[in-house]
């Protein structure tokens, strides 16, 4: 099973199809394409980024047309179609976190960082994007560590921390 | 945050132990499957519980407050497919109610919409949660895990003749996604784009099948309300505001966080539960049901209580229950500037007068937070937003223009100031000093 998987899809491993797979799974049987979020944020894990060719791949093991698929990818803003650093920072700058410090939590990483929003920092490691509400403004300041982490209350002595935690 | 202080908790039972209390076993303890077991063993009807779902006058929690039985009501009996969707998008700014919900007592939700399934007769659902609170996505799927093993989801749920599955679908960052057939094109694999409507989703839902879409804290609310019966939940708020509601209170505060209270509670009741102004500062404005809806100036706010009906008359909307509390030290300038970048940055393109009109309202204000403001430019922000209400496809036009309105209305000689003087009427140190972020003397 996994081989055949491979063999439709080389651009992905069998351990990302076999996820794919169990997202096409909870969907009707002639419904394939609503795994197409889930499966390209897999693509991404796997990949660091979304290229063309890694949309396409997926465009194709769902057999959805790959401009479907890259309208999906370029519609929602936590897929990255190009590379991004090894840490993306997504730091909340909404109203709500605002009122408790997230365009302050922001700039401090700026400046220890030496970026801006939407820049990567010379050695390839961080990458840092500003966000919008995550549905966690009680925790402000908040911030995601590659998509999937969240990380709040970032008062600077715990920005410093997390900083240093990422190697 | 767990739980910190709470008025008649229903929906928040569940999370006095934080995140070691939201497991199947927790739940059974506490009740929880126990409405679920009573309307298949007794075989209710799907109408008559629908009619309890109505007497309780449970409202929609996901902003428009819709009743609720009336919704289920809608969805035709003889069709073959139907669906039951359940919409965890929460992206609107200052609500985070149905993060904690899912991550302190995901069972309530899952009960809710195997019941709901039940009475709209349908077989299958999607819980579509927000892509930024993924590891609440993971846990849901947990759940959804534990409660196929103990057959609460599946074929013969409980050895009755009702069979129904449920599965969880992520967002990936698209706020217009929360709009709820923005989020049913989402879960087709599709742009997030709103469709028309009508058709509505009861007739043309999911895969164009009949569709009940329900907010998470309206799905969590059902469990309780068929335990206590509909008459009882109603009598806790007040009349045509049934029941307990959850409030997330964000902003200036001493402590953030989400507080059930029922419907009725003053605001300064609510307002002192969340500890009172941070710092002991004055109260400016409140944005009391996300940042959608019209802000209100304190004073306004303070003779306020916390229900649909009581806000609509003060000029705003209780929305999705996000009180957004501003003290002294905000430039309101600057916060509109920062709400119009939002409504900019997320509406989706499809109408010309949101498209269009959500990048003017954010490039005006944006020149008046910056000094180079003109005499007639809140006659103009005004004009864009007459463009826009009420003429595209979904109400994120009208979601853009509120704030613009209201903070003009509220507030115009901040904006006056700010024209005129070309800098913000307050100084920049104090705004600075507000966030907290700086504590004692650092940078
Ligand atoms: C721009 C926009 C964003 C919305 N976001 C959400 C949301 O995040 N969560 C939600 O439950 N409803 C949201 N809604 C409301 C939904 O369209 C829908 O009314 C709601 O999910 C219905 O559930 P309810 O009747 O239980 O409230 C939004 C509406 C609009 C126009
Ligand atoms: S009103 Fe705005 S967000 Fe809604 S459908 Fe039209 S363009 Fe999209
Ligand atoms: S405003 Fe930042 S999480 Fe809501």
């Amino acid at each position: 099973m996994n081989t055949q998987n491979t063999l439709l899809c080389p651009e992905l491993s069998a351990e990302s199809l076999l996820k794919i797979d169990r997202e096409v799974a909870k969907y009707p049987a002639d419904q394939k394409q609503s795994a197409v979020m889930a499966a390209l944020v897999i693509a991404q894990d796997e990949k660091g980024w979304l290229s063309k060719e890694t949309i396409a791949a997926v465009a194709g093991y769902l057999g959805m047309p790959p401009i479907a698929a890259y309208e999906v990818a370029s519609f929602y803003n936590m897929y990255d179609l190009h590379p991004v650093g090894k840490y993306k920072l997504t730091v909340c700058t909404n109203l709500p976190c605002a009122l408790s410090g997230g365009v302050h939590a922001a700039d401090y990483v700026k400046e220890k960082l030496g970026i801006d929003f939407n820049e990567t920092t010379a050695d390839g490691k961080f990458t840092l994007k500003e966000g919008e509400c995550m549905g966690a403004c009680g925790d402000a300041p908040v911030m995601l560590v590659n998509n999937k982490r969240m990380c709040s209350f970032m008062l600077p002595e715990q920005i410093d921390k997390l900083l240093a935690e990422c190697k | 945050m767990a739980l910190i202080d709470t008025i008649n908790p229903l929906l928040t039972t569940g999370w006095a132990k934080g995140d070691a209390g939201w497991s199947l076993k927790d739940y059974e303890a506490r009740g929880g499957y126990k409405q679920l077991r009573r309307v298949l063993e007794s075989k209710m009807t799907q109408d008559d519980l629908i009619a309890e779902v109505k007497k309780s006058v449970l409202r929609g929690r996901g902003g428009a407050g819709f009743p609720t039985g009336l919704k289920w009501s809608f969805m035709p009996k003889a069709a073959p497919e139907k669906y039951v969707v359940c919409n965890t998008d929460e992206g609107e700014p200052g609500t985070f109610k149905d993060r904690d919900l899912l991550r302190f007592d995901p069972h309530s939700t899952i009960e809710g919409m195997i019941i709901a399934g039940y009475a709209v007769g349908a077989k299958r659902g999607y819980n579509y949660i927000h892509g930024e609170i993924f590891e609440i996505y993971q846990r849901f799927e947990e759940a959804l895990d534990q409660a196929r093993a103990a057959g609460y989801l599946g074929n013969n749920i409980l050895g009755s003749d009702f069979s129904f599955d449920l599965f969880a679908h992520h967002g990936w960052g698209a706020y217009i996604c929360g709009e709820e057939t923005g989020l049913l094109e989402s879960i087709e694999g599709k742009k997030g784009q709103p469709r028309y409507k009508p058709p509505f989703p009861a007739n043309f839902g999911l895969y164009g099948k009949p569709t009940t879409i329900n907010n998470t804290e309206t799905f969590a609310a059902i469990p309780f309300i068929l335990g206590m019966g509909g008459e009882a939940y109603l009598n806790l708020g007040k009349p045509n505001n049934g029941g307990t509601k959850l409030f997330s209170v964000s902003g200036h505060v001493n402590r953030p966080g989400n507080y059930e209270v029922p419907m009725g509670t003053p605001f300064a009741k609510l307002l002192e539960m969340a500890g009172g102004m941070r710092g002991g500062r004055k109260l400016k404005a409140v944005i009391p049901g996300g940042s959608s809806a019209p802000v209100l100036p304190a004073d306004v706010m303070m003779d306020c209580t916390m229900d649909y009906d009581s806000i609509a008359k003060a000029g705003s909307m209780l929305g999705s229950g996000a009180v957004i509390v501003m003290d002294e030290t905000v430039c309101m300038v600057k916060a509109l500037e920062r709400l119009s970048y939002f409504y900019y940055e997320e509406s989706c393109g499809q109408c010309t007068p949101c498209r269009e009109g959500s990048g003017w309202l954010y490039r005006v204000v944006h020149r008046i937070e910056h000094g180079q403001g003109r005499a007639e430019d809140l006659d103009l922000l005004n004009r864009v937003t007459d463009n826009m209400m009420g003429k595209t496809i979904c109400a994120l036009a009208d979601a853009a223009a509120f704030p613009v309105r209201s903070f003009i209305k509220h507030f115009k000689s901040e904006f006056e100031y700010h024209i005129e003087n070309k800098k913000c009427l307050v100084d920049p140190d104090i705004q600075r000093a507000g966030s907290g972020f700086f504590k004692a003397g650092a940078a």
